[in-house]
């Protein structure tokens, strides 16, 4: 499958998945909100422009928006992922030419770290984000921070089980740059 | 001019990312003007679609529950029956209803419709619910919608052909006038987004007498709810220490994990009292 239909699946999956499973499973407690529809973003190829990483982040947000009828909150934590995530593929991507080599962002392209740690920071800022436009109406410190802190540990969970259960086949391209 | 071109070249893609952040801002906080837009309106027929479809299968799963539910109803209608009561003989006595049965529905105020939940959402921090019910069945911004057992759980805010968007109770901006049905004293009900099912109730001066398992009603003040609709029951009594009011927990009395079928209370009177109070404020000027 190319890659181009491919996330056009994933994109329809996540947001499938985000809205009548994650959304409708009874929280667990008022802390915990798994989301795990980013993912798209995270798991987006190498080479993509970085605007057009940002249109399909804000759309895949906008999504969600039309189903949670809250339009704005989540494609705004979307793009700033969208946004910060190549500084973050450059900043941690180990060996040279790792974007060549593979399609995208995963435990084989980047290495186990460094792929982790581009999860964990991705997801808090995406947390946060989605939490402080929340937070704006609201207030109440502690239970802002302990809920990106726990929803985010539990979205990790979720991406893991993810990552095990659906294991992307990486082929691994060319030697040259 | 030059230079101009050149920092937008150079720095296209934060531009870029920040105007996609201002549409973003703009529409979270705007929303409640944005939502008389067309394009909400075409997005709200689309999500009702998808999530018909969903419901159909979630509707298959909660089957029993809403039976037990319905049948629940049933019985409250059946027990409210002229022919469940009798009247001492004393004071039974034949009168002719002089009433013309033609002035009946001039009468009427609120009229029930019935609808499909089609979507519902508990875990975020502001509720909406999706019902299978648009404006081309007389659906407007602003009813009330009740459970199958006639207790609150919202507001409609927005209304495409067939799909209408419930704002629940569990909502920040949802504030209902409340009542407490033993002491007649108003507050308000409002959720702080904590507990799903739990909403609170203000206002509530402290030398009243609560105590928990007291019933709250709606006050009929509002054009939404008629008078005495059950909202839930006292949970819990705190002591607000800054104010002279209580924040008192509520039960809701509707479960919002098991939302099948709702009604959507329209009031045929609705403009009569906003359009009276226009009228005062305007002769006072």
């Amino acid at each position: 499958m190319s890659s181009f239909a491919k996330n056009i699946v994933r994109f329809c999956l996540f947001i499938l998945v985000q809205v009548y499973v994650l959304n409708q499973v009874p929280p667990l407690h008022e802390l915990v909100t798994p989301y795990l529809y980013f993912l798209f973003i995270l798991w987006l190829p190498f080479k993509m422009g970085r605007r057009t990483i940002m249109v399909l982040a804000f759309a895949i947000g906008f999504c969600l928006d039309c189903f949670t009828k809250t339009y704005g909150l989540h494609a705004a934590a979307c793009v700033m992922i969208a946004y910060v995530r190549p500084f973050l593929i450059n900043l941690l991507i180990s060996q040279e030419g790792a974007e060549s080599n593979y399609n995208e962002p995963s435990i084989k392209s980047m290495g186990l770290t460094p792929y982790f740690t581009y999860l964990a920071i991705l997801t808090l800022l995406h947390h946060t984000m989605l939490y402080f436009l929340q937070a704006l109406q609201v207030g109440g410190y502690l239970y802002f921070i302990l809920k990106i802190l726990i929803s985010t540990a539990v979205s990790l969970l979720l991406i893991l089980l993810t990552e095990l259960l659906f294991v992307r086949k990486q082929r691994f391209r060319t030697n040259t740059v | 001019m030059r230079n101009i071109f050149l920092f937008i070249r150079i720095y296209f893609n934060f531009l870029f990312f920040l105007f996609l952040m201002c549409i973003s801002f703009f529409m979270l906080f705007n929303y409640n003007r944005f939502h008389h837009t067309v394009y909400s309106s075409t997005a709200g027929e689309i999500t009702g679609k998808v999530n018909k479809q969903f419901n159909d299968v979630e509707y298959y799963f909660k089957l029993k529950r809403t039976n037990d539910s319905l049948v629940k109803a049933n019985a409250v209608l059946y027990n409210k029956l002229k022919q469940d009561f009798e009247l001492p003989d004393t004071v039974s006595r034949l009168a002719i209803d002089t009433l013309r049965i033609d002035t009946l529905p001039f009468l009427r105020k609120y009229l029930y419709l019935p609808a499909k939940v089609v979507g519902n959402s508990v875990s975020q921090t502001n509720n909406y619910l999706q019902l299978h019910r648009g404006s081309l069945q007389g659906v407007t911004a602003d009813l009330g919608v009740t459970d199958i057992n006639n207790s609150v759980i919202g507001t409609v805010v927005d209304v495409s052909n067939n799909y209408c968007v419930v704002m629940s109770l569990l909502h920040r901006q949802s504030n209902i006038s409340a009542k407490l049905k033993k002491s007649g004293e108003t507050g308000s009900v409002v959720w702080d987004g904590v507990q799903t099912n739990v909403v609170i109730l203000k206002d509530i001066s402290k030398d009243i007498k609560v105590s928990r398992g007291d019933t709250i009603i709606t006050s009929g003040f509002s054009d939404k709810f008629p008078y005495g609709l059950v909202i839930g029951t006292v949970m819990n009594i705190e002591n607000d220490q800054t104010s002279s009011t209580f924040i008192i927990k509520v039960k809701t009395a509707a479960n919002f994990y098991n939302l099948q079928y709702a009604y959507i209370i329209n009031n045929l009177q609705k403009g009569e009292p906003q359009q009276l109070l226009k009228s005062v404020k305007k002769t006072n000027e």
